[in-house]
């Protein structure tokens, strides 16, 4: 079996994340319950016309895909993967409504033809011209560890050499509004330091896209060894533990062999405890990090936890803004992510430098 | 390492039929499934026909012996029906005797429930709990639950028409990596306004019978319905001395890279698709059998996909047929619902007709098998080709 490499990475996020020479370097405060990805300038990668035409989701999936294949050095994949837990919002919102409003009558297709889930992995291959394998996972707070998982298996068993891996996530108005009213959504605002400590129902509600290049041999701009990928529908709170040393002992890891661990925390305080019995457990002598007080939460927002660990695993560094708490660790080997998302669809990524 | 992906159980539910006997009854007796549409309230009744199954969500809930209070789509009904039918098919008792996951594919997902409650979220609190129930994931999450699945690989895949047969494709393959022992695979999708009124703006949908490879055909009927196949590991088939229904032999996933809903005119993506699977099953084109065609009776896809067909198969043309004049057009789960029909196929020997054909389209000479045809079967090919470019071809045979 072949060996599994992040070649190459790309964000677009509530915070300054699409140049990748830089790393946190400037925080974006927000004092909110719904925060927006950060444009990149759409103009340099998609021409005007047709970005007119496109939601935002299917902007930052295109112009992210560009980035990471721009950083990876190559000019088509042997696959293109998306995950997308609630798919193209804005014009699935814009259509559902239409046909309410109107009455089923007067209704145009562009937004039909744009709300499909796979529209933004269709429009990636439509721009590269790529007749690859082209997939898209919908599975919640999974979809992109499913998209990942998939890559993977392609890349060790050498049916592709390169394959674009991204999750994408838009926000839509009415959306966002309904998932308010059952409380998903925290009820006051919080500023990115009073997150975790909120103490509130619900988290900040965000939308971004995280792509990345995976192919089976290394590249000059290579980030990280993608080493093991595995995703549960349900986990007991009381079995996480187990589950993750299971885990690592099927890849010849102990706990302490972790040197810096990216938790999921949002904030709620339902579901946080899922990650703090982990820091005052298994993981209480391991470099904490987090990142939804600065990027948010939605259902591909894990993938932003992979390029936050394939960053740390590159500078060989970790931005003061992310960590939980203080272990000196002098060389960072091994990264695992841990995400569920209201106590189901649980994932472990595991990477090594 | 697996190298057999058995199928060893299927479950479905579609317009022909409530499970795999009825669905077979209808198919050799050629009794379509096509209608007014009856449990959606839309102004387009009288313009289209469908793919209805009978039973209103009051009589599934009744069914599947749901509480009152429970947030079920229509989509995650019928997916329960057909995936209990499956495992029951496979003789499975204990779930969790061995790795099992699920992996399914939707494309309208909880939209029938957004859609009728869309604003009185807003003010009926009696509706809120369909909120988490939109999201594509959410009917497997439920089949995994109603079957007692748990800490495992459950996912779901939404690449339009052609979700239920990716779901198969990806299941092969967790199945020969060593991934799982054992999965279901399929889709689901229910009727809705949402697919109705989208696929009417695209004026792709028939006033009348859909006409698959007919050179007078008028769109597609849209249908609901859900499949689902138990995969099960060469071990697992040994440990259980299983019966084996047949085999997932070759798989091929290819994007058109054309047009975000209409397929090329020479159906590259089609041919792509076609080539990978008999390159995985290593076989020749001359040894298929049978293709199910994808065939849904639009201009474009019955064009394009024939096309592939004719680039793959040239003179040495099996016979195919489009059994979407008897269910309709079941998106997501169309896949599914032609695996069985393939499975079926293999299993009897007997190629299902492609009814309501008459002209032989004036582009080529192809002409689809229209009567009950008894043939001996081996391989079947099964094509699935959706919006975004997304074209799959899965090949059943009987031998491993």
């Amino acid at each position: 079996m072949k060996k599994v490499y992040i070649n190459s990475i790309a964000s677009i996020s509530p915070q300054k994340t699409f140049d990748n020479t830089i790393f946190l370097n400037e925080i974006i405060d927000y004092n909110d319950t719904v925060i927006f990805a950060q444009d990149p300038d759409y103009k340099q990668y998609i021409p005007p016309a047709a970005a007119r035409r496109m939601a935002k989701g299917i902007k930052m999936g295109v112009v992210a895909s560009k980035i990471a294949m721009d950083e990876a050095g190559i000019e088509t994949v042997d696959a293109i993967i998306t995950g997308t837990g609630m798919g193209c919002m804005i014009d699935s919102e814009k259509f559902v409504s239409a046909i309410i409003d109107n009455s089923e009558q007067y209704l145009t297709p562009t937004s039909f033809i744009q709300s499909t889930h796979n529209t933004v992995a269709g429009q990636i291959a439509l721009g590269m011209e790529c007749k690859a394998y082209n997939f898209t996972y919908v599975h919640s707070a999974i979809s992109f560890e499913s998209a990942l998982l998939d890559a993977k298996m392609q890349l060790e068993n050498e049916e592709a050499q390169h394959i674009l891996v991204g999750g994408v996530e838009e926000l839509g108005e009415h959306t966002t509004k309904v998932h308010r009213l059952i409380n998903h959504i925290k009820p006051e605002a919080v500023t990115i330091s009073e997150v975790l400590d909120s103490k509130t129902e619900g988290a900040v509600f965000s939308e971004g896209t995280n792509f990345f290049v995976v192919s089976n041999e290394k590249t000059n701009s290579c980030y990280a060894e993608l080493v093991a990928v595995e995703t549960f529908n349900t986990l007991q709170k009381e079995k996480v533990s187990e589950a993750i040393e299971t885990f690592l002992k099927e890849n010849n890891l102990k706990a302490a062999d972790i040197d810096v661990v990216v938790f999921g925390n949002n904030g709620d305080v339902d579901f946080d405890g899922f990650y703090n019995q982990l820091s005052e457990g298994i993981f209480s002598k391991t470099q904490q990090v987090f990142y939804k007080h600065l990027v948010g939460e939605n259902n591909t927002v894990s993938a932003f936890g992979v390029w936050l660990a394939s960053k740390i695993l590159k500078a060989q560094s970790i931005p003061e803004i992310v960590k939980i708490n203080n272990v000196n660790s002098s060389k960072i080997k091994t990264v695992l992510c841990y995400n569920q998302y209201r106590g189901q669809n649980h994932s472990l990524v595991l990477l090594k430098k | 390492m697996s190298k057999g992906v058995a199928i060893t159980g299927m479950g479905i539910i579609s317009a022909i039929g409530n499970n795999v006997a009825e669905n077979y009854d209808a198919l050799i007796n050629k009794k379509k499934g096509i209608t007014r549409v009856d449990n959606i309230e839309t102004i387009q009744r009288e313009e289209i026909m469908v793919g209805e199954v009978k039973f209103t969500n009051d009589q599934f809930i009744a069914q599947l012996n749901l509480p009152p209070e429970n947030n079920y789509s229509r989509t995650a009904m019928l997916g329960v029906i057909a995936a209990k039918e499956a495992i029951a098919d496979a003789g499975i008792t204990d779930i969790k005797k061995y790795k099992t996951g699920i992996v399914s594919g939707t494309s309208v997902g909880g939209m029938d429930m957004t859609e009728k409650y869309y604003y009185e979220y807003l003010t009926d609190k009696e509706t809120q709990k369909y909120i988490e129930s939109h999201h594509a994931g959410d009917s497997t999450q439920k089949i995994a639950a109603q079957l007692g699945i748990e800490e495992s690989l459950v996912t779901t895949i939404s690449t339009a028409c052609s979700s239920a047969a990716n779901a198969i494709m990806l299941g092969a393959r967790l199945i020969k990596s060593g991934k799982l022992d054992r999965v279901l695979v399929g889709g689901a999708d229910c009727l809705s306004k949402f697919t109705i009124n989208g696929f009417k703006t695209l004026m792709i949908l028939s006033d009348t019978y859909n006409t698959p490879f007919d050179e007078n055909r008028k769109g597609l009927n849209l249908g609901e319905a859900a499949a689902f196949l138990v995969l099960e590991s060469d071990a697992v088939v040994k440990a259980e001395n299983k019966r084996v229904l047949a085999y997932v032999k070759g798989y091929g996933n290819a994007n058109d890279a054309f047009h975000q809903t209409a397929s090329s005119d020479n159906g590259d993506g089609a041919t792509l698709a076609m080539e990978k699977a008999l390159k995985v099953a290593g076989l020749k084109p001359s040894e298929i059998d049978y293709i199910n065609a994808h065939g849904t009776a639009t201009g474009n896809n019955d064009l394009s996909e024939g096309r592939a067909i004719l680039r793959i198969f040239g003179e040495e043309m099996p016979e195919f047929s489009s059994t979407k004049a008897y269910t309709g057009h079941t998106l997501a789960a169309a896949g599914a619902i032609e695996a069985v029909y393939s499975v079926l196929a293999l299993q009897n020997n007997i190629i299902f007709p492609n009814l309501n054909f008459k002209t032989p389209m004036k582009e080529f000479s192809m002409i689809p098998q229209t009567e009950l045809k008894k043939k001996e079967l081996n391989t079947v090919l099964s094509n699935s080709l959706g919006f975004g470019g997304n074209c799959s071809a899965v090949l059943f045979s009987k031998e491993v």
